[in-house]
């Protein structure tokens, strides 16, 4: 049974971004945020998190079947100082958040986060009833890219970091000097 | 006048603490251990849980009893085949339901798939952890087999909720058998390649043998069971002493070793995959006829009173203990989940040995931290 | 020995219980003072030997507290239950069962984390999933407005 592959010019998403971008704006500045925009997103270098079972799905996604190395994100790096995107896998409970806030202030910018699995939107089957669940990753971090599922297929996640390249080949210089005073105020 | 030979303050004498916090490769989820080291010789190990407690079990007193099966399925996520199975079986114990053959059947077939699937992960971090990479990449290309077979019947991947009080939620693919048949023929070649690559492998025996001793004694009162358990030679295979589903008419071999240590472990898990394939082989042509489900009513009570039932995950054996005051909703729910015991061993596993020892002793208990928090 | 046999034998042992016939084991209920002596015969005991404690839970039953230990014989095969209450919830608090069967000691820290039930005798009962400043949960009468979200 063969996953096809989805067509890039199938991702209805981002259309009118990228339009506004392809318009207006200097030569010689957009040409060098191209480059280092090029640059970022291809070498996503994630750090190695996981709570519960969205965990396995992520290491899914990285085994030989739904490989992610082709994207350049297969070395995981545990020490936070070293990586660019954190990709919250699993529910996260409140003895945990202080951890979690405390990584990601030692992430140096520019930095990502990926909330996968319903248990990071939004507490996910743990919502009612549940006294110490953190009812969305949200409350504690900003977050770039949802990914649904519980858990998500690695084909899912895949489309998740696609659509967080296709965001970084977004930005300006402008944009990336607003975005890290915004992380830096949180 | 003699000179004052300065002491460094951390001496080789004294003990400092480490912290190997949640976050961290070789932890395998979130457990936080505080190791008090003198050099590099481990003294004392302390767990520090409760980062993924959810409270499942206060949970459960609010919600009905087919509910539970979707929480159940998400603690001990690598069995989750077995932990449906478990809540089933004690809420069909409780009732007095007579279950068909057709669906003890594929639930037995089910589990060994399970357990199969995760010994598989198992072998692929183990690898991992104690470096060979390669380990990895081999063992979860063929786990994703299986996750095929699961996801055409069940239409999930790991996360299954396909056992049910009164039986299963559908009915097997068509092609099921077929998927199975050509599955065990493929592994039974591949698992050879397994022994190649890491059993034989004298850095692997240089870390693992002889460390991490776990007495029959020791064993029996910390109450460690499952392959870890077995490999020190404690006898506590549920499916040999009081079998459930189709177990009483298989024929397989419990697996025991006397060593108890790390080694042993591991070999303990790559037989049971031999056995289970085995169980499987006997199974798998024979699939009696019959419905996938029994009629229950929309909503079930348990009549008043205390229920308990044990099944043997892929880590051990895990009890449910229900007790009912005749509603909807249990009155109190408590799993009895093998890793948190298997945990509560580790401390007496690793005194005395080295740092680098304690990621291979930890790695071979197979711990999976959301059944520790539940 | 089968269900009424051990009934009986126990009995013998300490005639201050209340035999009880389940639909799957039997239970046993004691008074708090005579737990540790009556857990000790048991597992020393050549005709008993429970020597694995597999299950051990607390339970809130609404106006009392109490604490289930599920017992089994590895040599001999039997099964039993123990069960043991109190009334008093402001400082509930039985003698722990550490020395005897050390997988006690994970279990009773998770008991006193989630039902607040002092164990005395243990060598470190601190809480274990919880932090100090939480309740606690599995009690009935447990509520969190902010957290729990019911429909």
């Amino acid at each position: 049974m063969g996953i096809k592959g989805i067509k890039r010019e199938e991702f209805k998403d981002n259309e009118s971004l990228e339009l506004l971008k392809e318009s207006g704006g200097n030569v010689i500045l957009t040409t060098i945020d191209d480059v280092i925009n090029w640059g970022r997103k291809n070498s996503l270098w994630p750090l190695t998190f996981a709570t519960s079972c969205c965990g396995i799905e992520m290491m899914a996604a990285g085994a030989p079947r739904h490989d992610f190395a082709r994207f350049g994100m297969e070395v995981y790096r545990a020490s936070p100082r070293q990586a660019d995107v954190i990709v919250v896998a699993g529910t996260i409970v409140n003895k945990m958040a202080p951890v979690l806030k405390r990584l990601y202030d030692q992430m140096s910018e520019p930095k990502y986060v990926v909330a996968m699995g319903a248990c990071a939107i939004s507490g996910g089957p743990f919502f009612l009833n549940s006294y110490s669940v953190i009812k969305g990753v949200e409350h504690v971090i900003p977050v770039d890219v949802y990914v649904p599922g519980c858990p998500p297929r690695p084909e899912a996640l895949l489309y998740g970091m696609i659509q967080l390249q296709r965001k970084i080949e977004m930005e300006t210089m402008k944009s990336r000097k607003i975005r890290s005073s915004e992380h830096n105020s949180k | 006048m003699e000179e004052q030979v300065k002491k460094s303050p951390l001496d080789e004498k004294e003990e400092y603490i480490i912290n190997m916090g949640p976050q961290h490769p070789s932890t395998h989820g979130v457990l936080r251990l505080v190791v008090s080291l003198r050099g590099e010789v481990v003294r004392n190990v302390e767990p520090h849980l409760g980062y993924v407690h959810r409270g499942i079990e206060k949970m459960c007193e609010s919600i009905t009893y087919p509910q539970i099966i979707h929480l159940t399925d998400r603690m001990d996520y690598l069995s989750a085949h077995i932990n449906n199975e478990a809540v089933s079986l004690a809420v069909e114990k409780a009732l007095e339901i007579d279950i068909p053959d057709r669906i003890k059947v594929i639930r037995t077939l089910m589990s060994e798939l399970t357990r199969i699937q995760s010994h598989q992960l198992f072998w692929a971090t183990f690898g991992m952890d104690l470096g060979g990479l390669t380990c990895f990449f081999y063992g979860l290309r063929d786990r994703e087999k299986v996750l095929d077979i699961f996801e055409e019947t069940c239409g999930g991947r790991m996360i299954v909720s396909y056992n049910c009080p009164g039986g299963l939620m559908y009915d097997i693919h068509p092609n099921f058998q077929k998927r199975v048949k050509e599955f065990i023929k493929y592994f039974r070649k591949t698992l050879p390649e397994y022994d190649q690559l890491l059993t034989g492998n004298v850095i692997f025996r240089e870390r693992t043998i002889g460390i991490g001793n776990l007495s029959l004694e020791d064993a029996i009162s910390y109450g460690v069971t499952g392959p870890s358990g077995r490999a020190s030679g404690f006898s506590c295979d549920v499916r040999k002493h009081e079998p459930y589903s189709a177990y009483g008419r298989v024929y397989f071999n419990e697996v025991l070793y006397s060593e108890g240590d790390t080694y042993h472990r591991y070999l303990a898990r790559i037989e049971e995959m031999r056995e289970s394939m085995n169980i499987i082989d006997q199974l798998i042509d024979n699939i009696p006829e019959g419905p996938f489900a029994v009629k229950m009513k929309p909503i079930i009570k348990l009549p008043e009173g205390e229920y308990y039932q044990r099944v043997e995950t892929a880590r051990g054996e895990l009890g449910v203990y229900i007790i009912s005051d005749g509603n909807k909703n249990p009155y109190r729910v408590k799993f009895r989940s093998p890793n948190f015991v298997n945990l509560s061993a580790l401390n007496h596993m690793a005194k005395e040995f080295k740092i680098a020892d304690l990621v291979a002793i930890g790695g071979s208990l197979d711990l999976v931290i959301p059944d520790i928090d539940r | 020995m089968n269900k009424t046999e051990l009934g009986d034998f126990i009995k013998s042992l300490e005639q201050d219980c209340e035999i009880n016939e389940g639909k799957q084991f039997t239970e046993i209920s004691v008074p708090a003072g005579k737990l540790h002596k009556l857990a000790e015969n048991l597992r020393s005991n050549e005709e008993t030997s429970f020597d694995f404690l597999f299950c051990l839970s607390g339970v809130d039953y609404g106006v009392d507290l109490g604490v289930v230990y599920h017992l089994r014989s590895t040599k001999l095969g039997h099964s039993i239950v123990i069960k043991v209450r109190t009334s008093d919830r402001v400082n509930p608090h039985f003698d722990s069962v550490t020395d005897i069967w050390k997988t006690a000691d994970f279990h009773e820290r998770e008991v006193y984390d989630l039902l607040g039930i002092k164990f005395t005798g243990h060598p470190d009962l601190r809480r274990l999933f919880l932090d100090n400043s939480w309740g606690f949960p599995l009690r009935k009468d447990y509520t969190d407005d902010i957290n729990i979200v019911t429909k």
